[in-house]
């Protein structure tokens, strides 16, 4: 009995001190700016900064490997903050949100085939570019979805995807993980989109879906400048510089423009 | 031989998780993607070998002597714990490269069933030194093969049009019994 006591004691005292011992000798010297900076992070370590969760992200601040603005989850607060512990200034950037440019809905764009495969997009896309004619086009199959941490954006009735701009944070993983690359991030004050990604000739591309762009050029002759660019049969803006008169929105003849103000309250969609 | 007897069969005949149904937690808890089950075997392969050994150790050299083999169980975790937790703070300073891709499993799997049950059995199995060692390791890539497995199914199950009531764990439960059922397959051959 006394000796069993002894023992087990003895083993637990030794594991004690040997621990205590191993966390000072093995002690890693953590920066405490590290910590006060990852008190200010939102803490959702989503990793749309680019590195693996917040704690890694405050690290690499700390080391002066990321700005501090790096954070598009915290918006222009947490940059602030964040300067602050590291004495740092930065510059006011725009607030970003993702875009899908897409509105080839089951109503819109028909389907060439029936997919029975696994329900995700990567996988559909795979087979011959997915099941609709158009071979760029927004297959619905929630990738998109399942990889954003904030539910900013969801899978329309009509089957396609749609970003939800008062949740989007331009934490970008959407972004990746669409396969046809569809989705984009644009500035938030920017009123004119075109929301197709067809790259097939006129004939083509409107057989394919309702409201493709077709390439016709009248929104480039419209606007006059170059805010808005027909290449490779498919209109595109210039978000650098992008056009301000939603009348060009008229001027497309298969509604492929559309004007949405995403900074405000209720989107016009 | 022997030995190559003792290592095929923890892998294949009687493997940790699927045969003797050790080590489930992990399993079933980390198997929702690749990445993370291979980083798990990792963890698990390093404490489990550690484990088997430092465990005979302190089983031949200080309970038997003793007269303290009943005691086995409880020195057995009090070992294991600070062991796993000694080398977490080592590798946190010597191979934080090594730490970031392990590191936050080590906690995880510290007195894991798995962990402990290869140190009694290879008291139960009266093995030497270098058997136990090859054992703890050969069980820690049984359990490998197991959740790696386990884990690219279910990456694919996830996406799979399953009725409502078995989504998620239940269906997992479900394709876990058949992989079991599975590995019966490798019976008889040890």
């Amino acid at each position: 009995m006394i000796v069993a006591t002894t023992v087990m004691a003895g083993l637990g005292l030794l594991a004690g001190l040997g621990l205590s011992l191993a966390a000072r000798f093995f002690a890693v010297e953590v920066d405490p700016r590290q910590e006060k900076i990852l008190d200010v992070l939102p803490g959702a370590n989503c990793g749309g900064c680019g590195y693996a969760g917040c704690n890694d992200f405050a690290a690499a601040v700390a080391r002066g490997d990321a700005a501090p603005d790096g954070c598009p989850v915290g918006g222009a607060e947490t940059a602030a903050a964040v300067a602050e512990i590291m004495g740092l200034v930065i510059e006011e950037k725009e607030r970003q949100v993702a875009l899908v440019l897409c509105q080839g809905t089951r109503e819109n764009a028909p389907t060439k085939f029936q997919y029975n495969g696994m329900a995700s997009c990567a996988s559909a896309a795979l087979l011959a570019g997915g099941d609709k004619l158009c071979r760029y086009g927004c297959l619905g199959l929630a990738d998109c979805q399942d990889a954003c941490a904030f539910q900013a954006i969801e899978i329309t009735a009509g089957g396609i995807a749609r970003v939800i701009p008062e949740r989007c944070t331009a934490c970008g993983k959407c972004v990746e993980a669409c396969p046809k690359d569809l989705i984009k991030l644009v500035p938030e004050s920017a009123p004119i989109h075109v929301l197709c990604s067809s790259r097939d000739k006129g004939p083509v591309a409107r057989k394919a879906c309702k409201v493709a762009c077709i390439g016709c050029k009248k929104c480039e002759k419209f606007v006059g400048d170059d805010s808005m660019k027909v290449e490779d049969w498919l209109a595109r803006v210039d978000y650098d510089n992008p056009p301000r008169d939603p009348a060009v929105a008229g001027e497309c003849p298969t509604h492929a423009i559309v004007e949405l103000h995403m900074d405000a309250k209720q989107p016009v969609h | 031989m022997e030995l190559i007897l003792i290592f095929v069969s923890a892998i294949f005949v009687s493997n940790f998780v699927l045969h003797k149904f050790l080590g489930i937690c992990p399993f079933l808890g980390v198997s929702k993607k690749l990445s993370t089950a291979l980083g798990m075997t990792g963890a698990v392969i390093f404490v489990m070998t550690l484990a088997s050994v430092v465990s005979w150790l302190v089983y031949h050299y200080l309970l038997v002597p003793y007269g303290l083999e009943y005691l086995r169980t409880l020195a057995f975790i009090l070992i294991i714990a600070s062991m796993v937790q000694l080398v977490e703070l080592a590798l946190q300073k010597v191979s934080p490269a090594l730490y970031s891709a392990l590191g936050i499993f080590l906690p995880l799997i510290t007195t894991n069933c798995a962990v402990l049950g290869v140190a009694i059995l290879n008291i139960q199995k009266e093995y030497d030194l270098l058997e136990t060692t090859v054992y703890g390791f050969a069980g820690a890539l049984g359990f490998g093969l197991a959740i790696l497995l386990f884990s690219g199914i279910r990456e694919v199950l996830d996406l799979a049009d399953t009725p409502r009531a078995f989504k998620g764990t239940a269906i997992a439960l479900v394709t876990a019994g058949i992989l079991s059922l599975a590995f019966m397959g490798f019976a008889g051959i040890v």
